[in-house]
């Protein structure tokens, strides 16, 4: 039997250790950004100021976390880098989970029962996909401010968990359970919630785990529209707080507190990512369908 | 067609409800407002507004400075996938060529997608920032006068190389899945064939991804577009001058900052049409991908 990792693509001798090295040139070009942060993190604001930087750790590692950690982002935004990162895991979370939610409730409405206008919603939601927010920045703000939203953490949240991509992807799942099945659990007298609880989540976990990390980083990464309804810092996510910090950037900046506080806006999604990849890879792939 | 369905009448608008009820607040509504507005004028106060027809389009056609943030969109775009794009599928064929370490590269290869496009941005500020950037350094040592602060031309350099760093996994990812995709028999016959494996390429794997190739345009096009205002908002706010004011900073920035609410909205509706386009073409598309796959 042939090594069924080899395909046809597969090269062999010098042909290999190229094709190796240009993988090596192309994961430092990925990596190098935010390990050049990295080592900022670790050095104090006099080296970080006197380019160019070591290329290795320096020695103020603990000392610039634990400052970050115990007051030192206080003193530059006047909100605690416990409270940014809280404020951001809050909206990731409840984005993630708001639209597996709700995209799983109008998925079921529209695969599973028969209603007057049942096409028409599922147009209605289908065409969201067009109105992206950066197309309806001004309207839909003065929404959040006639409804009391700016600065609540419901404002934050509510507008970004309709989704069509979820919705959409659990149709198309629920669409391949068999009618078999359906019919099996009526005879036996389920009902629209147990079949749903006893049969259609067990199935949909994987499913919900991929669109859960995927809706997950886009909760975090969000920018536009948090930097839009929110005007208090109190109300900041970590990476509007991070661009705060920069654009009143003087002399004074501590800048060895802003690489920490980059650090820590980037690794929680990363993890994420990197923890949970295989869902994460079929999230990515089956969402741009 | 499903046959079996629950008999129950009013359970399926409640499970709709509030999806329906956030989609037609924040969507809909909204939406329609931006179509309302774009054809009023309307003091910045809100006080008065009247019906001006077409003449918002007008203006926003003939402003000079919408026509340079089209330029800039377009150039910016067109970098960024022509860079994302050709890098991506570059190391995608080279991880095909190895047995072993796939799985790690991959790894090390998908990260960024996590991070967000702000911070990328500010990534790429940190190492190239005039004052103290590592990477700035060697480029004065070189003798160019490296400020992307001052310069249009370097500062697009700077939010085009982070745009393109963010994106580079996703298309990664698409363009492994696409390699692997090809049938083994139709590369095995070009081996058979002693097609030298630079023609092999271009004449039998380059065609077969196009496929994938062109989805991801659209997708990187769609991103230029909207997902990368974060990093020009974070880097460079458009400036200087106006060197990297794309159409969504620019609806931003009159909307929201200028307060020019009539030719804002038509910007916004101008911009609708072009989303439409893209997701029309993608759909169109895709489902060729699907009945070719």
């Amino acid at each position: 039997m042939a090594d069924t990792s080899q395909t046809p693509l597969t090269v062999r001798g010098p042909a290999r250790t190229i094709a190796h090295l240009w993988m090596i040139l192309g994961i430092i070009i990925v990596a190098f950004p935010v390990y050049y942060v990295f080592i900022a993190s670790t050095h104090s604001v006099q080296t970080i100021l006197r380019p160019p930087l070591p290329l290795l750790p320096g020695s103020e590692a603990i000392a610039n976390y634990s400052d970050a950690f115990g007051g030192g982002i206080d003193r530059i935004g006047g909100v605690s880098l416990w409270r940014l990162l809280g404020n951001t895991t809050l909206i990731a979370l409840g984005i993630a989970l708001g639209k597996i939610a709700i995209s799983m409730a109008s998925a079921y409405a529209i695969v599973f029962f028969r209603f007057p206008f049942r096409m028409a919603c599922f147009w209605l939601i289908f065409i969201t996909l067009m109105l992206p927010v950066e197309v309806r920045i001004q309207p839909t703000y003065k929404v959040m401010v006639d409804l009391g939203l700016i600065d609540t953490y419901a404002g934050l949240i509510l507008p970004l968990i309709a989704s069509a991509t979820a919705t959409l992807l659990f149709r198309q799942f629920f669409m391949t359970i068999p009618d078999e099945l359906l019919e099996a659990a009526r005879v036996d007298g389920a009902g629209p919630w147990r079949f749903f609880k006893d049969i259609l989540w067990p199935l949909s976990r994987t499913n919900v785990a991929a669109i859960f990390v995927i809706q997950f980083i886009y909760g975090w990464t969000q920018y536009l529209w948090p930097l839009l309804v929110t005007n208090s810092n109190e109300m900041n996510t970590i990476v509007i707080a991070l661009k705060k910090m920069i654009s009143f950037a003087d002399a004074d900046t501590p800048w060895n507190l802003v690489m920490v506080t980059s650090i820590l806006a980037i690794l929680p999604p990363v993890l994420v990512v990197v923890l949970m990849q295989r869902w994460f890879v079929k999230g990515l792939v089956e969402t741009e369908k | 067609m499903r046959r079996t369905v629950f008999p129950n009448k009013v359970l399926p608008w409640v499970l709709l409800a509030p999806q329906l009820a956030i989609t037609l607040i924040f969507f809909y509504w909204p939406a329609a407002q931006a179509f309302r507005q774009s054809v009023l004028r309307e003091d910045p106060f809100g006080l008065s507004s009247k019906y001006v027809g077409l003449e918002n389009f007008r203006k926003v056609f003939a402003d000079p400075a919408y026509l340079n943030a089209m330029q800039v969109t377009v150039v910016f775009s067109l970098l960024v996938a022509f860079f994302a794009l050709g890098i991506a599928l570059f190391l995608a064929v080279q991880v095909e060529k190895l047995v072993r370490g796939k799985g790690f590269y991959r790894t090390m290869m998908i990260w960024p997608y996590a991070v967000a496009p702000a911070i990328a941005g500010m990534l790429w500020l940190f190492m190239f920032n005039p004052s103290f950037g590592t990477l700035a350094y060697p480029l004065r040592l070189m003798g160019i006068d490296w400020n992307p602060l001052l310069n249009g031309d370097q500062a697009m350099a700077l939010v085009v190389a982070a745009a393109t760093w963010k994106q580079i996994s996703y298309n990664f990812l698409f363009f492994v899945a696409g390699l692997q995709a090809i049938p083994r028999s139709l590369l095995e016959a070009a081996a058979i064939d002693g097609a030298n494996r630079r023609h092999a390429f271009w004449t039998i794997v380059f065609p077969l991804l196009a496929p994938t190739t062109f989805f991801l345009l659209v997708v990187n096009t769609v991103y230029a577009l909207f997902d990368t205002f974060g990093i020009i908002h974070a880097v460079t706010s458009g400036g200087p001058g106006k060197s990297t004011e794309t159409l969504v900073y620019k609806v931003y920035n009159d909307g929201f900052v200028n307060l020019i609410m009539g030719s804002s909205a038509a910007q916004s509706v101008i911009l609708m049409v072009i989303v439409i386009a893209l997701t029309a073409f993608q759909f169109r598309f895709i489902e060729k991908r699907v009945h070719y796959g």
